[in-house]
């Protein structure tokens, strides 16, 4: 049966040529110097913060007199680099320069033999049919079934878009696919989130604590800046890892866990710590609830029970557990950041935050800071219509702790299901890649298959563009304007990003988009400016600043509030927003919707003989699938590898560079071979390999075939039923030296 | 005056700024480098050591590649930097084969290719532009002929090693271990 909504390779790109400004520099070639130096002489810096990845670190984007990008440096005022890019952000550039990059509106069309493809369109009848689709949708379903899913800071236009059209269902992968379970956690215990930079106080601690977390590989800059720091003060580094990361390389303690056994450990180090008396008991007595009851719980949880499930052996756990307490409360248990696991992720994360609950980090010199922000009021408007219903009705009586929607969570409720009176019928997808995002590739297609509307809003040709209705060419963040950067930090801190270039081909920025597609469905009432300098000046002008001021000066700094309170003081009478007022080691949030209110370990499946499990990471030179084919970055790393200890290739008789398939417990099979490393680093139970290669889409001509995708093999995804994240470490692989009969998800 | 680097192998996590930071400073096309990282590993699972180093020229004080050039492209400069006049270089590759660093590569515009310590940087009192980027401030630059030097100040207090000392080239780049 042919499908109504065949992948369609993006082809016929290409109208245009580069814009190019400068036209200054090119009249004045007869001068003295040659056009190559006085370019070279003209050269001005505009301020930005980068995309491309979520850290958003703010910097300067230098251009030559000609319009030429040459450059991108850090800002020495921004607290989320000092003055230091990582190489993503160094090779942003690469992001602009692509030659494969989505050049103009496509729409989706069929021909007479039923045959789809693309043809090129003008933005205006972009826009018509879009919002003719969303009418639709409104009149016959209700404007809440459409649904954004967004991963970039484009997407906070569209979600202005779509809830002034009426919808609240906002998602982004980042939480259920990613951090959530540890944002529900913390807020169980602490009461509040830790949100993104982590308050974590690494340059000042003397114990960090890296529970599979790979910094130095996930190249969180402000993180690993700070993690060399510590490491220059000789903090000490505990890392659980069943893999030898760069991290552990650099670890007084290397803990080779088994893996899905993490929360064994952490259950013993509380054992530990409760019954040796090495916990903080002035700050547990003031402020925590529930110490007798973790007490009963921890009692049987001994080293010894430890080492039969982990592989830690006692004396190490116990050593290590004395490590943290001689450091504390100048201790970090660090929460990490992807922590979709096993599906008991909140519950790990529970007992994260208990220990350092228990060692008296949180609010603490070397622990956790107090991290404050300046926000910005937001540009005036007519009140968003009330929805009348929202992705949690799909999910009755479930999920109720998750604090933002899942992406998985819309992805279901858009299959149609005889329980459900409505499913989602719209998409907008905002740079994010769901094909390789959302685990079980075979469910997001069959959700996709069921969509009367998808939009997908891009940089690049990636693979979600193929499924599309209407695909639309975003500029770069080199290109555009976006909203103010507000997050918090040590001290409150605003970054303004600024275009240095004008779009290349006939792409545009997100804000625009949104107001042209706005004005379509009669929306224009939401966006009663004439472009987003106005929005910006304004909302500036409010904090005391200007678009003209930001533009000179890229960050700003801003006093606390609260004139310099980082830490808590001794004794201080905190209040802290759980349910008892008190850091809860026994959470009653937990209990009152039925979960463990204190984390037990539960054994998780292992890979059967012949099967390794299938653990995946990041390289500091890429963020996801998003810079695969980046010119810059792909010359640094342009495809990935199998780790595989050099026991499990004297079985299979594998050697390093040989190219194999991966198949998984399920039978699917990669599209792509991949190429194997032997190595030590690597524990014989698992592979190891980094996310985001194995590409399908030609158009994506660095990064077509190269390296296999993990995504492709993650089809056993295990829901956490605290907050409805997606465990990805229950898939198990093993190799085949030739080519097999059956293909991939791809 | 003595220029030199010293790059902490106990901070580097290989995550390769320096390298594209080098590029986009230096106008270095890509697929080509110079600097690069390197990743060594001893032992057995689980008693392993790793470590991860940011390479480039040695600048060394006795170069084999400033004494084989034929033309005097590669030559001594500032602070006994090891540099190749472009227009004097005739792309023979004497030097390449000469160096047992691996530290240069032909440009594709036909000379001679390698780090300069990035004296036009240098010159005007910044660092080097992988210095300047690394995020994990790995690397240290400056005169070993100044006792205030950050170079000088690690070399004092920490241990080190350099690479291939059998050479004899007294290369100028330190590896702090």
């Amino acid at each position: 049966m042919a499908s109504r909504r065949d992948f369609i390779k993006i082809s016929a790109l290409g109208l245009g040529t580069a814009t190019v400004s400068g036209s200054v520099a090119k009249a004045a070639t007869k001068g003295i110097f040659g056009t190559e130096k006085l370019n070279k002489l003209m050269t001005t810096r505009t301020a930005t913060y980068c995309e491309v990845c979520f850290w958003k670190c703010a910097g300067w984007t230098y251009t030559d007199g000609a319009g030429k990008i040459k450059k991108i440096i850090g800002n020495a005022d921004d607290p989320h680099c000092n003055g230091r890019f990582c190489p993503r952000g160094t090779g942003g550039v690469g992001m602009y320069n692509d030659e494969d990059r989505l050049k103009t509106p496509l729409i989706r069309v069929k021909d007479e033999n039923g045959n789809q493809t693309f043809r090129e369109a003008s933005w205006d009848e972009a826009f018509d049919v879009i919002a003719k689709g969303m009418q639709k949708i409104a009149k016959e379903h209700g404007p809440e079934c459409v649904a954004l899913f967004s991963h970039g800071s484009g997407g906070k236009f569209w979600g202005h878009l779509l809830k002034a059209y009426g919808s609240m269902n906002i998602s982004a992968p980042s939480y259920a696919q990613c951090r959530g379970p540890r944002e529900v956690a913390w807020i169980g215990t602490f009461g509040e989130g830790l949100g993104s930079p982590e308050p974590t106080d690494i340059r000042d601690t003397k114990c960090l604590v890296l529970i599979g977390s790979h910094l130095g590989e996930n190249m969180h800059n402000g993180q690993v800046q700070e993690m060399s720091d510590a490491i220059d003060k000789g903090a000490t580094i505990i890392t659980v890892d069943p893999r030898f990361s760069t991290a552990a390389s650099k670890s007084k303690y290397w803990l080779p866990i088994k893996p899905a056994t993490d929360i064994a450990l952490l259950l013993a180090w509380m054992n530990v710590l409760i019954t040796e008396g090495w916990y903080d008991k002035d700050y547990v007595k003031q402020y925590t609830y529930g110490f007798e009851q973790l007490k009963n719980h921890v009692k049987t949880f001994t080293p010894e029970w430890a080492y039969g499930i982990t592989t830690i052996k006692p004396d190490v756990i116990r050593k290590t557990a004395r490590e943290m307490y001689n450091a504390s409360p100048s201790l970090i248990v660090h929460p990490g950041r992807h922590v979709t696991w096993y599906g008991d992720d909140t519950q790990r994360l529970r007992s994260v935050a208990i220990l350092n609950a228990l060692l008296g980090s949180w609010g603490r010199r070397g622990g956790f800071y107090m991290g404050e922000g300046r926000s910005l009021p937001g540009f005036p408007h007519p009140e968003y219509p009330k929805p009348k219903r929202s992705w949690r009705d799909a999910f009755p009586g479930q999920y109720q702790l998750a604090d933002l929607a899942l992406a998985n969570g819309i992805c279901d409720a858009t299959i149609p299901s005889a329980d459900r009176d409505c499913s989602f019928k719209g998409w907008i997808v905002n740079g994010t890649n769901l094909i390789f995002t959302l685990p079980d590739m075979r469910n997001t297609l069959k959700a996709i298959e069921s969509l009367d509307l998808m939009v997908v809003v891009d940089t690049m040709p990636m693979e979600i563009t193929g499924y599309a209705d209407v695909v639309l060419p975003e500029c770069t963040y080199l290109e555009r304007y976006d909203m103010i950067r507000t997050s918090k930090h040590r001290e409150p801190t605003i970054a303004l990003r600024a275009p240095a270039v004008e779009p290349k081909y006939n792409s545009k920025p997100g804000w625009w988009m949104a107001k042209q597609l706005g004005h379509k469905l009669g929306l224009d009432e939401y966006f009663k400016y004439k472009d987003i300098e106005e929005v910006l000046d304004w909302q500036l002008k409010k904090v005391g600043s200007s678009l003209d001021e930001m533009k000179k000066i890229g960050v700003k700094k801003f006093d606390r509030e609260d004139g310099g309170h980082l830490y808590f003081d001794k004794g201080e009478e905190i209040e802290f927003f759980t349910n008892t007022g008190k850091i809860e080691l026994y959470s009653t949030a937990m209990e009152d919707e039925g979960f463990d209110p204190l984390p037990k370990y539960t054994a998780h499946p292992e890979p059967p003989e012949g099967y390794y499990r299938l653990n995946y990471g990041r390289a500091p030179m890429h963020t996801f699938s998003r810079t695969a084919n980046n010119p810059n970055l792909t010359d640094l790393m342009d495809e990935n590898v199998v780790w595989v200890n050099p026991k499990v290739a004297k079985v299979w008789d594998l050697k390093t560079g040989q190219e194999v398939w991966l198949e998984n417990q399920d039978g699917i099979v990669s599209t792509f071979p991949i190429k194997v490393r032997v190595t030590e680093r690597i524990r014989w139970d698992s592979v190891y390999m980094v996310h985001g290669f194995g590409h399908k889409n030609e158009k994506l001509t660095r990064a077509h075939g190269k390296g296999a995708s993990d995504s492709e093999l993650i089809t056993n995804v295990m829901i956490d039923p605290v907050m409805g994240g997606t465990g990805m470490r229950g898939n198990f692989v093993t190799f085949h030296v030739d080519k097999p009969e059956k293909g991939g998800l791809l | 005056m003595r220029y030199a680097m010293a790059v902490d192998t106990k901070k580097c996590v290989g995550c390769s700024d320096c390298v594209v930071a080098c590029q986009t400073e230096n106008d270095v096309p890509i697929g080509y480098c110079r600097d690069w990282v390197v990743e060594i590993n001893h032992g057995t699972y689980p008693q392993l050591e790793t470590e991860i180093r940011s390479e480039r020229c040695n600048h060394c004080d006795n170069s084999p590649c400033v004494r084989c050039c034929p033309t005097g492209a590669s030559h001594y400069s500032e602070g006994g930097t090891v540099l190749v006049t472009k227009n004097k270089c005739i792309g023979c590759s004497a030097c390449i084969e000469s160096c047992p660093y691996d530290a240069r590569y032909t440009h594709p515009d036909g000379y001679v290719d390698k780090c300069t310590f990035c004296l036009h940087r240098v010159k005007k009192g910044m660092q080097p532009a992988c210095v300047a980027v690394c995020p994990t401030k790995c690397m240290y630059f400056g005169d070993l002929d100044d006792p205030n030097s950050p170079v000088t100040k690690m070399l004092k207090t920490r241990n080190y090693k350099v690479l291939a000392p059998e050479a004899g080239t007294k290369p100028n780049v330190y590896f702090l271990i």
